[in-house]
């Protein structure tokens, strides 16, 4: 294991296993193994069955696009705008913000997970039209 | 004791029993100064305002046992109520976004027609615009959820949020950039006929139309104003306001719910708390959408109203793009909304919540002006609050 990005403010204690597979470039979910259910961000035990059964799996990297919108005002000093930032549908069902880094997108496109590293943190989860 | 008068589909009691054996009023209502509010501070702008809603209702601050406010600050109902000279027996700061101001009209109701305390003052101001300290982003690397999952990918507060669900409602319902320009158009004539709107010039569909994107499909004209601003509330019985000097009017039902925070917690970005926190409210005051006068909806952007207007049941899912169109919402249109100018064109102090109630109030009492609504009884004020409708409080107020 790396340093803790719970010490940087970028993770908590319940999402460091989540931030850690980030730093190996896998996208993971908890899986419920009572009820199979999964779910992002993390919780202490599953919101559908309340069974402590948890773990994490490795998600496909694949979803679709529910929601999508390009940003045209500075927000973060990381970003410059114009670029997309969207709600994707991953294939094991939670839902995750993220940006799309493709040149054109829509809603309904399929997408697959790339990475962008940043500086000292882990890599963020980024998607791209497939 | 009599039973309860029936059950509500969630199986709760009604409500509607204990109001029509101790009805709730709200007896005064009054704005702080709006816009650009150089010389007050906020709590001496919500002072101002008490006074003048306490006074309407033949009140003073001495009579005020109970309490609400959000946003004046760390535990602001005590920040507030030190200011004032208040020592509470019933008190709340709740942060509901914009929408808690209908959130503390239904629990004061409660709290009023059971006894707990007698005259409630909920008041709220910002100078948001003066202070220009609107944020964009959430805090970066606090550890919190949001900084996350959210902040690094750039998602403007709330613009950011609000996009994703104007997107993916057009997307899904084929609703049109039209459509949203009319709320701002039918916004903006009703400021036309308020002297106290922030913008009064004529504006265009083609205007909305033409001013730049901030996040697609939101356009500048689609987002609420960023405005000084504020009101006071009063909610007592009736017969703790014999001397007032306005009408009171009567608090036939309310309704409240919330669902997220982080935008992908939201299971459907196109449909709000609304729908929960209408049903309760109608509900308990027996009403139907088409029984409804004036209706005052938060309309932070363009497309919340369309949004309000299925969940409330005012149209079928999908269908509000051509509900509005054809100036239904404008003056003279058969559901006269936003009749102060709203959060488009009117006055948006970071919280519209208050001063949705006070020209609901205004409309319901006979007292709007140019822009009275003719034999308006019913009115209902809709707040929404967070990111991408949070939370939602709903408040049926009528003519006794």
């Amino acid at each position: 294991m790396t340093d803790s990005f719970s010490d940087l403010g970028a993770a908590d204690p319940t999402t460091e296993p989540f931030w850690q597979a980030c730093a190996e470039h896998r996208l993971t979910v908890q899986r419920c193994t009572a009820c199979g259910n999964s779910q992002l961000y993390p919780r202490p035990f599953c919101l559908a069955c309340e069974s402590d059964a948890l773990g994490w799996v490795e998600a496909s990297g694949g979803g679709i696009i529910y929601s999508l919108t390009t940003v045209r005002l500075p927000v973060i000093d990381e970003l410059k705008p114009p670029y997309y930032l969207a709600l994707v549908d991953l294939d094991e069902g939670p839902r995750l913000l993220t940006n799309i880094v493709s040149d054109k997108a829509s809603i309904g496109d399929r997408v697959g997970v790339e990475w962008r590293a940043r500086d000292g943190l882990p890599p963020l989860p980024v998607f791209r039209t497939t | 004791m009599q039973p309860p008068a029936g059950r509500r589909r969630d199986g709760l009691p009604l409500m509607a029993h204990i109001l029509s054996q101790s009805p709730v009023y709200i007896v005064g209502a009054a704005e702080t100064p709006l816009g650009k509010v150089p010389d007050e501070n906020e709590f001496s702008m919500v002072a101002k305002a008490a006074r003048e809603a306490l006074g309407e209702a033949g009140l003073k601050l001495r009579d005020v046992d109970a309490l609400f406010t959000n946003y004046m600050g760390e535990e602001g109902s005590v920040q507030l109520g030190e200011y004032l000279g208040i020592r509470p027996r019933y008190a709340e700061s709740s942060d509901m976004g914009g929408a808690s101001f209908e959130f503390f009209v239904h629990h004061a109701m409660l709290a009023v027609a059971s006894g707990r305390c007698e005259v409630a003052l909920i008041g709220y101001a910002s100078r948001q615009r003066s202070r220009k300290n609107r944020k964009r982003a959430a805090a970066a690397l606090d550890g919190s959820l949001s900084a996350q999952f959210e902040v690094p990918f750039g998602i403007h507060f709330p613009i950011g949020h609000y996009a994703l669900s104007a997107a993916r409602y057009m997307h899904q319902y084929g609703a049109t950039p039209e459509h949203l320009a009319e709320i701002a158009v039918a916004a903006r004539t009703w400021a036309e006929l308020n002297p106290k709107a922030w913008i009064r010039a004529p504006l265009s569909i083609d205007e909305v139309m033409a001013s730049p994107l901030l996040c697609d499909p939101l356009r500048k004209l689609d987002c609420c104003l960023v405005t000084d601003g504020g009101g006071a509330i009063v909610v007592a019985r009736k017969d703790r306001a014999r001397d007032a000097a306005k009408t009171p009017v009567r608090i036939l039902g309310a309704g409240e719910s919330h669902v997220q925070w982080h935008v992908s917690q939201c299971p459907d970005l196109t449909v709000t708390p609304g729908v929960a926190s209408g049903r309760d409210a109608f509900g308990m005051a027996g009403i139907k959408p088409a029984d409804v006068d004036v209706f005052e909806p938060y309309d932070n952007f363009t497309h919340a109203v369309l949004l309000y207007l299925e969940d409330l049941g005012f149209c079928g899912k999908g269908e509000a793009g051509a509900f509005v169109a054809e100036g239904r919402l404008r003056p003279g249109g058969s559901l006269p909304s936003m009749t102060s100018g709203g959060g488009l064109s009117y006055c948006h102090p970071g919280a519209l919540g208050i001063l949705l109630l006070i020209e609901a109030v205004r409309q319901v009492r006979g007292e709007a002006g140019a822009r009275q609504v003719p034999g308006a009884e019913i009115a209902v004020a809709h707040g929404t609050g967070g990111l991408a409708f949070s939370t939602a409080s709903t408040v049926v107020l009528a003519r006794d």
